[in-house]
């Protein structure tokens, strides 16, 4: 029954797919219609193909043990988009220095890879990496499998397809331009769909749990999902100007709109780079040094004061705009304050090694996670000083900003996911160990010094663009143009570009070691040993 | 009085106060009497069922 329900449903779906890129009005919408389409012919294929299979005798024994298999998945599509999104930002960083890159072609233009690069990084390389990390941790530290059967590959299958639906709108012209929510109205309801799913299997899972106590990861992976779906949901309430177009208006009028909109930005910051994250580091950290978190304590206060403050900084993006001042004030004093928790986590991390710092000469997976937690702590002190309205007027606009942001993005949330990716895989494919140490060491000092040319050329790039655009002459008038601002940071965009081929390098000598790991090259027995100890 | 000025006014008098009480009262909750032992128990949770889940 349920599976007929399903079949008609699913062969209704892509009829009206048919339907909508037959009546689309703009050619990005018919070929998203397109798209859509044939994803659900394919699952409206493996329904039929799946269906009257004995379920109860075939059920039983899969329902055992821990769910990894989409975790592997996960791990692989992480591995993918991190690639994908580092080619593209290190191109863009190329079109930036030399602009004859972009070809003259307006699918090439930095306008349309920018967002596809932003959106590879954060959402497909991070939100892959948060989702395959959560679902790890959680039933590890549950002690149940997931909750929800096959809820969970809708999970992991339909944010893949939001992925590829965001990254073809944006190179075929498709924005609603709001700055990491660019897709249009439908890919924000497809996400919405997935996410409440995501939410229901998490918290189905906590509810099944073993364990009398929800370990702190959970908090911070529990609030990035919950808080994650009210940005998205408020940030992109839209009216479609019709069922036919990928157009839309966006409710909010003038300065709230802009405030909404940084709102959601910074709290994108907060919980999905940040508090998930932190998720991350509050089980991995403490699994690769051997040794359980610093404090308990700390963690717990840590979690709070972090979802307390975070969601009142978002007004710092609007310094010195139509903004009221109280507003903006009011995000400068939470940026400041917002240190506070940050180093708390940050030390909570560091101080995990307290005993165990010998381990940082021969591991070079924890050094690794430890660097990311240095990197943290490194760009949560910049970024409440850049907060500072002082600050922010010579800042804001500039190359400074953009440093700050791959200085969190690359040292922090990059280098975490390398750690967990170099964790995971061994355990998930039942190997022994990684397939090679010495690449993990190229691809941790490869990543690092292609962060260090990355943020110090920004830094210097930044600040003398800054300063050159406030400068005036004694009679009051500016001394430069805008163009001559650009023909001074070139140099520093070849520096930046470089870095970003380190870090590319690096990520590749990562996805290399990872499938060698996975398919079991240089293992020196059989694998049979370790199958046996489960 | 408009819907905004009422929010506004209720925002920054007893919501503000309502959250630093409750905060407040995490941090004490924290630092109660025989939490060193919870605590220190529920850091380790993450060195157990490893492999599978409890019951299986």
């Amino acid at each position: 029954m349920l599976d007929g329900i399903k079949i008609a449903a699913l062969g209704v779906m892509t009829f009206l797919f048919a339907m909508a890129a037959n009546y689309g009005q703009e050619f990005v919408y018919q070929v998203h219609a397109v798209l859509l389409m044939l994803a659900s012919a394919a699952a409206f294929i493996w329904a039929v193909r799946s269906t009257g299979s004995p379920k109860v005798a075939a059920a039983a024994p899969v329902e055992k043990g821990y769910m990894d298999e989409v975790v592997r998945y996960g791990v692989i599509a992480t591995a993918f988009w991190g690639v994908v999104g580092f080619s593209a930002g290190t191109y863009i960083a190329w079109e930036l220095a030399f602009p004859h890159l972009n070809w003259d072609l307006p699918w090439t233009s930095f306008g349309r890879l920018r967002p596809l690069h932003t959106s590879a990084v954060i959402f497909a390389f991070g939100g892959n990496a948060l989702i395959a990390t959560s679902f790890y941790v959680v039933q590890r530290t549950c002690a149940t499998r997931l909750w929800g059967g096959n809820l969970a590959w809708f999970v992991f299958w339909g944010y893949n397809l939001f992925i590829v639906l965001a990254a073809t709108g944006y190179v075929l012209g498709s924005t609603q331009s709001k700055e990491y929510a660019e897709p249009e109205w439908y890919v924000d309801l497809w996400l919405t769909i997935v996410w409440v799913a995501y939410l229901a299997i998490y918290l189905g899972t906590l509810v099944k749990r073993k364990e009398p106590h929800i370990y702190v990861a959970n908090w911070f992976f529990l609030s990035f999902i919950v808080t994650v779906a009210m940005l998205h949901v408020v940030n992109n309430i839209a009216i479609p100007t019709s069922i036919w177009s990928s157009q839309s208006v966006i409710l909010f009028p003038g300065v709230q709109g802009a405030m909404v909109q940084w709102w959601y930005g910074h709290n994108a910051v907060g919980f999905f780079l940040t508090a998930g994250f932190l998720g991350m580091m509050y089980y991995f950290v403490p699994k690769q040094a051997e040794r359980p978190v610093y404090s308990y304590k700390l963690s717990i206060i840590h979690f709070w004061a972090l979802i307390f403050l975070y969601i009142w900084a978002g007004p710092h993006h609007l310094h010195y705009t139509a903004l009221p001042d109280w507003a903006q004030v009011l995000g400068m004093v939470f940026s400041v304050i917002l240190w506070m928790p940050s180093w708390g986590g940050m030390i909570n991390g560091l101080m995990t090694l307290q005993g165990a710092w010998d381990k940082l000469r021969t591991d070079p997976i924890l050094r690794m996670l430890v660097v990311s937690v240095g990197f943290y702590g490194m760009s949560t002190f910049e970024g409440p000083m850049m907060a500072v309205r002082a600050v922010n007027s010579l800042s804001h606009y500039t190359d400074w900003t953009i440093g700050h942001v791959h200085s969190g993005a690359l040292g922090w949330n990059g280098m975490i996911t390398f750690g967990a990716l170099y964790y995971l895989v061994p355990r998930l494919w039942h190997r022994e160990r990684l397939y090679s140490i010495t690449l993990v060491s190229w691809h941790f000092w490869l990543a690092t010094i292609g962060i260090v040319l990355y943020a110090s050329s920004m830094w210097v790039s930044g600040i003398m663009q800054g300063l050159m655009w406030r400068e005036v002459d004694a009679q009051g008038f500016l001394v430069n143009s805008f163009a001559d601002t650009v023909a001074a940071m070139h140099p520093m965009y070849v520096v930046r570009a470089t870095g970003g081929i380190l870090y590319l390098t690096g990520g590749i000598i990562m996805a290399y070691n990872l499938f060698k790991t996975a398919v079991g090259a240089g293992e020196s027995t059989a694998p049979a040993t370790t199958v046996a100890a489960e | 009085m408009d819907t905004y000025t009422a929010l506004r006014h209720f925002a920054d008098s007893w919501a503000v106060l309502g959250l630093l009480i409750f905060f407040g009262g995490v941090v004490l909750w924290v630092f109660r009497p025989g939490s060193r032992e919870i605590y220190k128990d529920s850091a380790n949770m993450i060195f157990r069922n490893e492999s599978k889940p409890k019951d299986d």
